[in-house]
C-alpha cells in the first residue's frame, strides 16, 4: 500500500527537480513581499517587530495560494491523474503523498528561510525560533486545506484565481493564531503553548479530513 | 472471472447517451464497441471503469458490482483512454517503472527494457517523453500493456496516432492477451484478427437512432 506512497512521493520530487524555476518562484515571490513592506511601511525598529508577524503570514499565505493551482493542474492535463484514480490504492493515501510533496517543495522552503525574514525584520533570537516553529505546524495545514480548493477547481476556466478567493477565507484561523504566537513570544512573561497547541489541532484536524476530501472532490471532477 | 453490465443508464445533460444496456464479457473474449461519433462510448467505458458513475443500472465484476470492491477491481483493470498518463518532464524509462509502481508492480530493469524494445522503442529509454513524437508518445503509453498483470483491458482508441507497423503489434499484443485468457473491450474502426477466443459486438449508433426516430 505505501509503495504507491513512495513512488508518487518521489515522482513528484523528480518532477520539481526538472522544473526547479517553479520552486524558486514561490521562495522568490515570498521574499519580495517580505521585503516590500519595510519599503511602504517604514523601517524603524518598533514598526518593523510589529508588523512581522502579520507580514510573514500574509507573505506565507499568498505564496502558497500560488503554487496550489498546479497541484493536480498538470497531472490532471497529461491524465496521470486519471491513471491515480484508477491505480488499486486507496486515493487518499496518493493525495497525501501529492499533499507532503507539495508541502516540501513550498513550504518547507518558507519554514527554512524564515530566519532571514528575522534579520530583515530585527527579530529577537527566540523570536525567529518560535516563526519557524509555528510556521513548521502551519503550513502543512495551508497546503491540505489548498489541496481540497485545487481538486474542486479542477478543469475550471479560472480555476487559479477561484482557487485563491476559496482558500484566503479558510486560511484565517491559521493566519490568526501564526502571527499571534509570533507577537506573544516578543512580549515578556506570555506563554506561546496556547497558540502551539491550536495550531497542532489544526494540523491534525486537517490529516485527519483533507485526504478524504481531497480525494472525494477529485472523483468529482473527473466525472 | 466475468464481467456483467445490467441495464446500464447515462444520460449526459438531458441527453439520453444509452439505456437498458446489458451485456457479458468472458475470459478469452474481445469485445468491438461501435459507434458513431458522440454515441457514448467513452463514457461507457469510463463507467466500466469507475470514473464515471452511470445513472441507473449496475457493472458486476465476478457478480459483486465494482464501486463495493474498489482496489480489487482496479487490480484486474488497465485503462487507457484519449490521454496517454505520461508525464512530459520524466523520461521513458522513469514513465514506464512509475506508471507500473502506482499500479502495484516492481518490474525489473530488464522487464522495463524487454517492454520498450517489443513496442519499437529500444534506444529511447533515457529520452525526455516531451521530445518524442506523438506516435512514440502513444507507444510508451502503449508499453504499460506489456508490463501490466491486468486482465480486464480498457482501451479508448488504442490505435490513434499509431503508424502502420505500430498498428499490427498492437493488433498482436491484444489478440495475445484475449489468447492468454485475458479479456479486453475497445473502441476502434480497426479490425483485430484473433487467433483464437472470441469477438463480441457492441454497437451504440442503433440505440441513438431509435432515440432520434421517438
Amino acid at each position: 500500500m505505501f509503495n504507491a506512497f513512495w513512488v508518487l512521493l518521489k515522482r513528484d520530487l523528480l518532477l520539481a527537480l526538472r522544473r526547479r524555476s517553479e520552486v524558486f518562484t514561490v521562495l522568490f515571490f515570498f521574499l519580495i513581499v517580505i521585503s516590500l513592506f519595510p519599503l511602504g511601511v517604514g523601517s524603524e525598529d518598533a514598526t518593523l517587530k510589529k508588523i512581522a508577524p502579520g507580514v510573514v503570514w500574509i507573505a506565507a499565505l499568498l505564496a502558497s495560494t500560488l503554487a496550489l493551482d498546479r497541484l493536480f493542474a498538470n497531472d490532471y492535463l497529461d491524465g496521470t491523474l486519471e491513471q491515480l484514480i484508477l491505480a488499486p490504492q486507496s486515493l487518499s493515501i496518493m493525495v497525501f503523498a501529492k499533499m507532503l510533496a507539495h508541502w516540501l517543495l513550498t513550504g518547507l522552503p518558507l519554514v527554512l528561510i524564515a530566519p532571514l525574514v528575522g534579520l530583515f525584520y530585527h527579530l529577537p533570537t527566540a523570536t525567529i525560533g518560535v516563526m519557524m516553529l509555528v510556521l513548521l505546524l502551519g503550513t502543512p495545514v495551508l497546503s491540505m486545506i489548498g489541496a481540497i480548493a485545487a481538486a474542486l477547481t479542477l478543469g475550471l476556466r479560472g480555476g487559479g484565481v477561484l482557487v485563491s478567493l476559496l482558500v484566503l477565507p479558510l486560511y484565517i484561523p491559521i493566519l490568526v493564531y501564526g502571527s499571534g504566537a509570533i507577537s506573544t513570544s516578543m512580549v515578556e512573561g506570555l506563554s506561546i503553548q496556547p497558540y502551539i497547541l491550536l495550531l497542532s489541532a489544526f494540523m491534525l484536524l486537517a490529516l485527519i479530513f483533507s485526504p478524504w476530501a481531497t480525494a472525494s472532490a477529485l472523483k468529482i471532477s473527473l466525472e | 472471472m466475468t464481467l456483467e453490465v445490467k441495464n446500464l443508464q447515462c444520460i449526459r445533460g438531458d441527453r439520453e447517451l444509452f439505456t437498458n444496456l446489458s451485456f457479458q464479457l468472458e475470459a478469452n473474449q474481445l469485445m468491438m464497441l461501435e459507434g458513431q461519433n458522440g454515441s457514448g462510448k467513452t463514457t461507457l467505458l469510463r463507467s466500466l471503469c469507475g470514473l464515471y458513475l452511470q445513472d441507473e443500472g449496475d457493472i458486476l465484476w465476478d457478480g459483486v458490482p465494482i464501486h463495493k470492491q474498489d482496489e480489487n477491481y482496479r487490480r484486474e483493470l488497465l485503462y487507457l483512454g484519449h490521454l496517454n498518463g505520461i508525464k512530459a518532464d520524466l523520461t521513458v524509462i522513469e514513465n514506464l517503472r512509475i506508471n507500473a509502481g502506482l499500479a502495484g508492480e516492481v518490474p525489473t530493469v530488464d522487464v522495463l527494457m524487454d517492454a520498450l524494445d517489443t513496442i519499437g522503442l529500444y534506444a529511447f529509454e533515457d529520452f525526455p517523453t516531451s521530445q518524442l513524437s506523438q506516435g512514440q508518445k502513444r507507444r510508451v503509453a502503449l508499453a504499460r500493456l506489456l508490463i501490466s498483470k491486468a486482465k480486464l483491458w480498457v482501451l479508448d482508441e488504442p490505435f490513434v496516432a499509431l503508424d502502420i507497423a505500430a498498428v499490427e503489434l498492437l493488433q498482436t499484443i491484444i489478440a495475445n492477451h484475449v489468447d492468454n485468457g485475458g479479456m479486453v473491450i475497445l473502441t476502434t474502426h480497426q479490425e483485430v484478427p484473433l487467433t483464437s477466443g472470441k469477438i463480441k459486438r457492441l454497437s451504440l449508433s442503433d440505440k441513438s437512432f431509435d432515440k432520434d426516430e421517438n
